[in-house]
């Protein structure tokens, strides 16, 4: 609502106009044929609230309004039309399914835009423009009304007996008791206890891996020639056998060569627990294996920048070191990528000598407990 | 123009028969001479409404074909870059709507365009009701009805994108489970329950179907029906201008005039959301390929309405992760996940009850404020946007650094701060910018408008002709309500017989008077000020002639 157009408005009968507005349309009030004689008034509302429009303007109204609904009919045809244009086996091809999708869109579209065209110059040049009044109502009800129904409820309460006997009214509370909480244990069976499921996964010793999304082994050798090369892998299977969507959310690990030189710190500390282990130990040859599902809410970290060995989660740029211990450089994740301790067995494959050191994906409450 | 009295005798048969049944002759008159203001904020209500119907058709049409099933199978439909994959039966089932069902794709597309518009409606809807104090009493039950619709709409729409099963979609859902998961103490209860086991599992899309498609729906249509049966009851609210008063509203009735003004509406609507389904691609599912939790594209981005939750997960920082006896608090997922949301939606619902105990206005209101006229409220509203709306952005701060050539990481620190300074820059802003609109209202409504007609007087003064306001004008600027408190009143602290009110020395009672301050001190006081009593007023003769015969 800006300042010049509400001075301009034409229904408060100001036929000033301000520099930059549009012009007034022909005035909506037509004296000639609002109210021909007091008392004649066919509308159903007062005269004085109703402004009819000009004849002239209402034929003209009716004409576009009846262009309009002609061509929300041609338009509706169409859409019948393109339906039958196309035979169903030729939408599989997506070229096709654009064009039946335009041809269909398209006609509805116009037969739509043509239904609400016409109505709305049904509206603003046929029909007579409304001004009515008519009050609010008082919401509040009088206080003879409140305190009728106030005594009323009260007798009514009293002669039941509800306020009058407390042991009925609160063994009655007590017997719902038990059936509202009903609705809530028979959800129990929608699913197992966690207990330790989200803390191990099956990686074992001495299991193979494979490249993502295919049945190859992977070899230490295979990292040969790219001196910061990074693969993500699965455990392998027995062949044939398909790897369920659980297991492959929790087992899949990116594997990546870090060259020599650029271990970090965390990879040479002494892990806890073990009798001077530490992370490098859990390496082969360079080659280090994360889990690939971020710990800050289970996106697949999967961007892996060989350069800072950082490795990025493309849905909330949790970033990770690689080169040390994955531990969080940026971003909103908790903690680091749990490492998964790996070696070659005597056929040079690649093996996992355990477990994760730590549960993998989205960090959870007692994640760090057994 | 005829006469008619008496409806053609088909028609009156038919009313008898439901009257005879219903006694509905004087209830059906009362309603069709309803009145609806005319305002084209209005309509964002309508839109949304409209938008809601045409989910629910095009809703029913696409559990013909859907299969919410995980069963992983291999596809063999028509579309050939997928033939052999394995894949969610949802997923090959969303694949066969789209290439094996003519007009599948079409439905598909009006389907989701029509739950994007859906709930951008009814936010901007919920922004005019609380820039313009439609919230105020009487109409308090009323906007925490929209409230919940607005949440439910969004829980309503992130379940519907994640049916498909396609790779975008199910990363949403690990997402909805990786927060689950940070609750403490209950968190892996939770997922392990809705999930029936670990992630994926082989449940979520059939509970999330239900969910779509029978519960929350049914919520949304009880709560849409409340929503409109209490505006029916108590009236629409109207701007201010001449007639309109809180006792008073001035519009076009229902019968004939509005009814159908608002059908032609909703085919407008309906046709901007075919336009856009026939022309403009949303969530091609078969490009994505199907869900598996092991791949991702970089630059995903969710629908529009999960954006600030997405952006308040990529900045807000792991500095205040906890870790107690052991156990993890991963702040940073559960300020995002929890906190975020309680604040902008908890903000919303409180918002009224807030005004209410700072103004102690206990009046109902049936006219609107302009925006302008209640400063700190428009000043917290726009702070409110701001806040939303840098989270928002921080959802695709990727795609931000990616096209300004911004670093990644500077990116989350520019959110950062936003996120905390935006809101309130934007409050004093929005709240300077009112206060300089009430000067300019009071300087029409003293000295009239300005014609943009420069003219000279005989002493070679150049000065701008002032022309007087219409009459509706003069009464939409002096309909500017006075914005004061009872906390601030003289005797607000004592009761009628001089007792002091033991309230008013409590810690409530002066964060009540320093709220009620901070609500009301900036104000353009229009006391004193008559209409067109400045001198800056050169009327044309004809005018002169009118305002002498007055």
């Amino acid at each position: 609502m800006t300042e010049n157009n509400t001075n301009d408005n034409n229904e408060a009968g100001e036929p000033e106009r301000v520099v930059g507005t549009p012009k007034a349309d022909e005035p909506v009030v037509s004296d000639a044929t609002a109210a021909p004689e007091a008392g004649e008034h066919a509308g159903p509302y007062a005269a004085s609230e109703t402004h009819a429009r000009p004849e002239e303007t209402q034929r003209r109204g009716e004409k576009i309004a009846s262009v309009w609904f002609v061509l929300a009919f041609l338009g509706g045809l169409g859409f019948l039309v393109s339906y039958f244009l196309f035979p169903p086996d030729a939408i599989g091809a997506p070229q096709i399914a654009q064009y039946s999708n335009m041809l269909l869109g398209g006609s509805l579209t116009l037969s739509m835009f043509g239904i609400g065209a016409g109505m709305t110059a049904w509206a603003r040049q046929v029909m007579p423009h409304y001004e009515v009044h008519s009050p609010y109502d008082e919401l509040p009800s009088s206080e003879k009304e409140k305190g009728s129904f106030s005594d009323f409820f009260m007798r009514g309460a009293d002669e039941s007996g509800f306020t009058k006997r407390p042991l009925m009214r609160r063994t009655l509370i007590l017997a719902m008791v038990p059936l509202g909480l009903a609705p809530i244990v028979l959800l129990r069976d929608t699913g197992p206890l966690p207990g330790g499921q989200l803390k191990h996964t099956t990686w074992e010793p001495g299991r193979r891996m494979v490249v993502e999304g295919t049945d190859r082994a992977i070899r230490a050798e295979d990292f040969e020639n790219d001196p910061n090369a990074m693969i993500s892998a699965l455990p392998a299977t027995e062949h044939g056998h398909h790897l369920s969507l659980n297991e492959q959310a929790k087992t899949v690990i990116l594997l990546i060569k870090i060259p020599e030189g650029d271990w970090q710190e965390r990879m040479k500390e002494e892990v806890e627990g073990t009798d001077g282990a530490t992370r490098l130990n859990w390496t082969h040859n360079g080659i280090v294996a994360y889990s690939k599902i971020c710990t800050h809410v289970g996106c697949p970290a999967a961007l892996y920048e060989s350069t800072t060995h950082r490795i990025l989660c493309p849905c909330h740029q949790s970033t990770f070191d690689a080169a040390n211990a994955a531990e969080v450089v940026f971003g909103p994740a908790h903690r680091a990528l749990p490492q998964l301790p790996i070696s070659v067995d005597d056929e040079g494959y690649l093996i996992a000598t355990g477990d994760f050191t730590a549960p993998p994906g989205p960090t959870f409450w007692d994640y760090a407990k057994d | 123009m005829s006469k008619t009295t008496q409806a053609p005798k088909a028609l009156r048969g038919v009313g008898n028969f439901i009257d005879d049944r219903f006694h509905l002759a004087k209830t059906g008159e009362k309603n069709l001479r309803k009145v609806f203001p005319n305002h084209w904020s209005f309509m964002l209500g309508e839109i949304a409404l409209y938008s809601f119907i045409i989910l629910l058709l095009t809703g029913v049409f696409l559990t013909l074909w859907f299969k919410p099933s995980m069963m992983e199978i291999v596809y063999d439909g028509s579309y050939e870059r997928l033939q052999g994959v394995m894949m969610s039966e949802a997923y090959a089932s969303t694949l066969h709507i789209t290439f094996d069902v003519r007009g599948g794709l079409l439905i598909r597309q009006i389907h989701h365009w029509a739950a994007l518009i859906f709930v951008a409606a009814l936010v901007v809807h919920a922004l005019r009701v609380f820039f313009t104090g439609a919230f105020r009493k009487p109409r308090e039950i009323n906007w925490l009805i929209g409230v919940a619709i607005f949440a439910l709409a969004m829980v309503e729409g992130l379940f519907g994108y994640s049916l498909p099963d396609d790779l975008p979609s199910g990363m949403g859902v690990r997402i909805l489970q990786g927060v689950m998961l940070a609750l403490p103490l209950v968190g892996p209860y939770v997922s392990m329950f809705l999930f029936g086991g670990e992630f994926p599992g082989e449940d979520i899309i059939s509970r999330l179907y239900m969910l779509h498609i029978l519960l929350i729906p049914a919520l949304l249509l009880g709560l849409i029906v409340a929503h409109f049966m209490i505006l029916w009851h108590q009236k629409h609210t109207q701007y201010p201008g001449t007639g309109r008063t809180d006792k008073t509203v001035v519009g076009t009735p229902m019968f004939p005039a509005f009814a159908v003004k608002a059908g032609g509406f909703f085919f407008f609507t309906f046709a901007v959301i075919a336009g856009l389904s026939a022309f403009v691609q949303i969530n091609p599912i078969h490009l994505f390929g199907p869900f598996t939790p092991t791949s991702i594209t970089s630059g995903l981005q969710p629908d529009w309405y999960m954006g600030f939750m997405e952006g308040s997960l990529r900045i807000f920082p792991n500095w205040f992760d906890l870790t107690i006896f052991g156990y993890a608090l991963p702040t940073a997922v559960l300020v995002p996940g929890l906190v975020v949301p309680g604040l902008i939606f908890g903000g919303l619902a409180a918002w009224p009850f807030i005004e209410q105990w700072i103004t102690g206005d206990k009046r109902a209101h049936n006219v609107a404020d302009r925006p302008r006229n209640a400063p700190v409220r428009t000043g917290v509203g726009a702070a409110g946007v701001t806040f939303y709306g840098v989270l928002w952005l921080a959802g695709s701060n990727d795609i931000i650094s990616e096209t300004f050539s911004i670093e990644l990481y500077v990116s989350t620190y520019i959110f950062r701060v936003l996120a905390i300074v935006g809101p309130i820059l934007a409050f004093f802003i929005a709240k300077r910018v009112c206060l300089g609109l009430q000067r300019r209202d009071r300087e029409m409504l003293e000295h009239g408008y300005e014609s943009g007609t420069i003219q000279q007087l005989p002493s070679g003064e150049f000065i701008e002709v002032h022309k007087p306001n219409s009459d509706g004008m003069v009464d939409i600027l002096e309909s500017k309500p006075t914005i004061t408190s009872t906390a601030l009143a003289d005797d607000a602290d004592t009761d009628d017989k001089g007792v002091e009110n033991p309230e008013a020395r409590k810690g409530s009672g002066k964060l009540r008077r320093a709220l009620a301050r901070w609500y009301t001190k900036d104000n353009v006081s229009f006391d004193d000020v008559e209409a067109h009593s400045g001198h800056h007023l050169h009327h044309s003769s004809h005018e002169e002639e009118k305002e002498a015969a007055h």
